[in-house]
This record gives structure tokens, sequence and C-alpha cells, in this order.
């Protein structure tokens, strides 16, 4: 596989939500600035993994690269070409090579449909396999997510939440994508259960060369899973790296501190071991601090981070961070 | 060391249009004045439904507390009248619950749910209780407690509101801290400075906490003591080190394989797993209940259900097999 060949490039990449006020006549009052600012690429056959706090914008970002939500600015090109100015008919056509999996196993499969209809819907949307081809890819995907193909007149309550993912994955393969966006797909699930889903997942990208946006907040499952690591705070990407050097070497305040919180499943290690403790919580996005983003609850925080945005710069090869002081 | 709070072989059956459901199967375990128990287990082993018990929150029917004794300093608070349960419950005994969103009233301000408690159990006036309750949010590290006293629950972040149930958990002083999974909801750098905020408290108060959770990294952080549970059955309890150093029971040993570390390089490009899925909780197997997943079984684990045995002192395992040999014990 071609690992320098770049899939999937989001550049400058911005989605802000309105804030209406006024009940009769609404006016628009500021921004919830959930992306804001965020490029990367993503090479062909590689997972990059997407981590940081809840609301620091990583699922907006992944929904706004499929063009689920507009984007407010910014590009994103899949294959060379600039999804921001499809129009939807051609939209629809590269849809089909880009699949997502949910986080919420219980939500996101229609509770009214059985589970041959909801794995046949990408086929049927895309004008794929249609009759007794449809069956046969249907089994086939069923037999491919090691589930028993005698389920498919089955409900999605009669299954565990584990066995539900699974179906989330095989709807996901349905419509033979390259590029698949996993947003937290193993954290509503159980410890013995997260390893068997991961083990699918990489099983399923070396056979079928798939390219994974890993989104999480389960940063021991990423640095497993993941090739390269981006840290997200507060609508912005932090640090990016290839996976070891991002473990072993964090360079940012944030990722440092993020790290740190991570309890070790080992007591001597984890009780002796030095913490950086946050104070407070993230800053609200609406009302993102100036300069450097996480300034207020840096421990290395100068002047000038008050003042100056920080640029991305490349500070190790291939390691990119966006700071002044590290 | 005498225990404050001991259960013993306590069953729990909830009754539902399915059948019964055996949620907790003779579950003993107990914890002392300052020491910190982690129940370990994944979601319905029963972990909740043991503490809901020694608060007597298990709703009936449809649950029924079949069998049993919690005994809290000795005396079996399931024999209490509800009176007397009610004088204890949130004063003696607190609970910490895992969603803060939901266990906060939502129209009712941070202040007035914290004074609540005060104000029944200790029979202070309100002004008494309000100056308390400040100095409770100051405690578990709230800013500005005077004036989000009045702020209303969605207002506050959820490490906030996490930290406004320890606090009203705590406003009574009590003995015992039950903390049912509180930091699951929350980020890792708010669970962090929730463990450490805890342990501080812990050491200041000399309370006894059982921290319910289903993560082994924050057990291997808090506790003194760690029980592990599967299908309603305490299958191995031993202190800290113990269960992460030595563990006996083949569901530690896959439990704790199955982790990826955030701390080191991987070994494996595939993880451990453990095949298959927890019980539901509706079929009684006649054998062990892990032994359909589990990589040691021998024949004996088919038919007989084996007893939580002291293996070495101090260290309780139920399971036939010794997982350092392979074979039977």
């Amino acid at each position: 596989m071609n690992q320098t060949q770049i899939l999937v490039q989001v550049k400058d990449l911005k989605k802000y939500f309105p804030i209406h006020q006024g009940i009769l006549i609404q006016k628009e009052v500021g921004a919830v600035k959930a992306v804001d600012d965020v490029s990367f690429d993503i090479y062909c056959g590689e997972t990059l993994g997407l981590v940081g706090e809840s609301g620091c914008g990583k699922t907006t970002t992944g929904r706004t690269m499929l063009q689920l939500y507009p984007p407010t600015d910014g590009q994103v090109f899949f294959d060379g070409q600039d999804l921001t100015r499809k129009k939807p008919r051609e939209l629809r056509a590269l849809r089909k090579r880009m699949q997502m999996i949910f986080q919420d196993p219980y939500a996101s499969l229609n509770p009214r449909w059985t589970i041959s209809r909801i794995i046949g819907e990408p086929l049927s949307v895309h004008n794929m396999d249609q009759g007794n081809a449809k069956f046969e890819k249907v089994e086939e995907l069923l037999d491919l997510v090691q589930l028993n193909a005698n389920y498919m007149n089955r409900y999605p309550h009669e299954f565990s939440g584990g066995q539900r993912q699974r179906i989330g994955i095989a709807r996901a393969l349905a419509s033979e994508p390259e590029f698949i966006i996993c947003d937290e797909p193993i954290s509503a699930l159980d410890v013995s259960i997260q390893a068997q889903i991961v083990n699918l997942l990489e099983d399923l990208q070396d056979r079928f060369g798939l390219t994974y946006l890993f989104i999480a907040h389960d940063l021991s499952m990423v640095r497993h899973i993941c090739d390269r690591v981006a840290v997200m705070y507060l609508g912005g990407i932090v640090e990016m790296a290839a996976q070891d050097e991002l473990y072993d070497h964090p360079l940012h305040p944030y990722t440092q501190a993020l790290l740190s919180a991570v309890p070790l499943p080992d007591p001597r290690l984890t009780r002796s071991r030095q913490r950086i403790i946050l104070e407070g919580d993230p800053p609200s996005p609406a009302n993102p601090p100036s300069g450097c983003r996480f300034h207020p609850r840096c421990a290395i925080a100068k002047e000038h981070c008050q003042t100056d945005l920080p640029i991305w710069r490349e500070i190790r090869p291939d390691h990119w961070i966006a700071c002044h002081e590290a | 060391m005498q225990p404050i709070l001991e259960l013993q072989n306590l069953e729990v059956n909830f009754h539902t249009l399915d059948g019964v459901v055996h949620a907790v199967n003779g579950v003993s375990y107990s914890v002392a004045a300052g020491k910190t128990l982690g129940v370990v287990g994944e979601s319905g082993c029963g972990k909740s439904v043991s503490v809901l018990s020694v608060m007597r929150l298990i709703p009936d029917p449809p649950g029924k507390i079949k069998q049993g004794k919690i005994l809290f300093h000795g005396e079996d608070l399931l024999e209490y009248d509800d009176k007397r349960m009610e004088s204890i419950r949130g004063s003696e005994i607190a609970m910490v619950f895992q969603d803060p969103m939901t266990s906060l009233n939502p129209v009712l301000t941070i202040g007035k749910q914290l004074t609540e408690g005060m104000m029944v159990h200790q029979g202070i006036s309100r002004k008494e209780a309000t100056d308390r309750a400040i100095d409770l949010l100051t405690l578990v590290g709230i800013p500005n407690p005077a004036e989000r006293i009045s702020d209303y629950p969605h207002q506050f972040s959820g490490g906030m509101r996490q930290r406004a149930m320890i606090a009203m958990a705590l406003s009574c002083s009590p003995e015992i801290l039950i903390a049912d999974e509180p930091t699951t909801a929350l980020d890792v750098t708010i669970q962090a400075q929730i463990v450490e905020l805890t342990k501080s408290l812990q050491e200041r108060l000399g309370m006894a906490v059982v921290w319910i959770t289903h993560d082994l990294g924050v057990v291997a952080d808090l506790a003194d003591d760690v029980v592990v549970m599967y299908a309603g059955y305490i299958v191995e309890e031993a202190d800290v080190f113990q269960i992460y150093e030595n563990p006996l029971h083949p569901y530690t040993l896959s439990l704790l394989k199955s982790l990826p570390r955030v701390d080191r390089r991987d070994q494996n490009k595939r993880l451990a797993t453990i095949p298959g899925f927890p019980p539901g909780g509706l079929t009684v197997l006649p054998g062990c209940p892990f032994a359909p997943r589990c990589s040691f079984t021998v024949e004996r684990c088919m038919h007989e259900n084996p007893q939580l045995l002291p293996f070495e002192a101090d260290h309780k395992v139920a399971c036939w097999v010794d997982v350092s040999t392979g074979r039977e014990r």
C-alpha cells in the first residue's frame, strides 16, 4: 500500500454554529467556534487518531469533513476532489467511498428495521446489488463482522452492544468504502468487548486497505490502533505526530497534561508518577481565550501567549505543534 | 481493623416479565474506616445493585433482596424500618452517582439541593446550612462559591456538577462514601481532579470509600482493596497490588491483558480478547459463569460453580484452575 499518497486533505477547516437571541426576531449574537482553522492530511491506508476532551470539536471535525455539516470556511479534498464545492448529486457518488461508524450502537440503528434492511440500505442508495445479489452481499457482510448470517431477519434490540457495533461496521462496509470515520466506536462498550471491536477494525483494514480517521478520547486505545495522532483543544489541533513519538515525547503542555491524567492499570507505577493536574474546565468555544487558547490553564504560559496566536510549526521531523514555549 | 460496612452473602433478584434476573448472587465484602474498596466489573455484573442495596434503594417490586445481611457498625441495615433508614441514608452513608446531570434536580439551585440534606439530618437553620454549603463548595474546589451557590445545575460544567454532588454527599460528614462510577461520564483531566479530590478528602475526613467502576486504571490509582465481580459473583478479592501483580482469576487476568497501555509501546499488533459477551442474568449456568468465555476451562467448570476461597493470605479467588499451570488445583 502506498503510505505516502494523500487520500484526504483538510485545509483551514472552520465550522461555526451561530448563536441566536430573541424569539420572534432572531438575531445572531455570536458563534460557537466548534472547529476553528484545522488542517491535516490523511495518507492512504493509515489510521489517524483525533483525540481531545468532550466539546473540543473532534466529532464536528469528522462530520464536517463528510459534509454532514456544511463547513463555514475551508476545504476538504478527498482523492484530490474538493468536497466543499461539489453539487449534491456529485457528492452522493463520492459518499459511497466515505463512510462513518457512530459512537452509540443503540441510537444509530433504526429499531424498526431488520438487520438485513439496515445493512442493505447503502446498497440500495448507491444502486449497487439488488434482489438476490443484495441478499448474498448482506450475508457476506455479516460473515465479515463475525455475526451469524441467520440473524438477518432480527431487530437491533435482540443484540448486545458489541454485536450492534458489528452491525454498524457491516453497514459502513456495504458500499465498499476506502475511507471510514470511526467516531468513538468503542466508548459505549464494555472493557472486554472493546478489544474485540478494535481487532475487527484492524483486520478489516488489513484486508481491504481501508483508511481510518479514529476519533476517541481513550488515549491508550488510540496509541494501540493509530499510526499518527492529532490532539485537539477547543476547536484547534495543538499537536500532531506519529503515535510513539507523541506518547513518548509529548511537547505541548496540554498533551503532557492529558497523557499524565490517564490512570495506568499498575498501582505502583500510577501512584509514584508525577501528575499534571489541570485546573478548572476548558473554556467555552463560544468565547475562546485570546492568543493561545490553552494559556489560562497552561503552566508555562508567558505574556505573549495571551495575545499572540501560536503558529503551527514542525518542532522535530514530522512532529507538529502549536505552542510558543515548547 | 474492624470493618465499618460488611455485606454478608447478599443475594438480589429482579422479577421481570422475561423471568427472574439474578443480579447479585451471594456477595460478601467489607470496608474499614479510612480505607477504599474498589468494586470492578462490566455492566450488568451486579456492582451497582450491591451498593444500591446498601442504601436500600432497590425498587421493590421488581427488585427483591432475597437473602443476606448488610452490617453497618454491626447492625443489619436490612432490618431497619424506613424511618430509621432515612436517618442514615445521606447522613452516615452517602452516595455519589454516575451521571451528575440526571442526579441533580434541574429546577432547584445547587444551594437549595446542598442545604436540604443538612437541614433535614442535622436540624440546622437555612442560614447555617448555607454557610456550610459555601464551605463545602470551597472544599471541593468550586470557584466563587458564594455566587455559584445560587446557580442552577445547567450553569455548571460536568466536572463542577460532580464536585457539587460530592459536596452534597459530604455535607453531613458521612462515615461511608459510596461512589458509583463517579468519573465515567467525565474527561480524563477532570477525572484526575476528582480522584485527587477524593483522596485528599478521605485523608482529612477519615471516611471509608466504596468506589464502583469498570476502569482498571482508576482502581489502581486509589483503591486499597479490590473485588472483581462477574455475573453477580465475586470472582477475585485481594489488596490492590496482588490483583494487578498476581491476578489469579482468568477473568481478571484477561481483562488486564486486553488493556492497551498508554505508557509503553505495543508488543503485539493484536489485542488479547475475551471471546463472547457477559451473560444477561436471566440464564443461570450450572457451572462457573465465566466458563463459556474462559480459556482455562476444564471439565469441572461446566457443571460446578467454584466458591470464593482463600488462595493465599487475603487473596481469594473463585476458580477451579491454577492459572499459572493451567491445571486444576
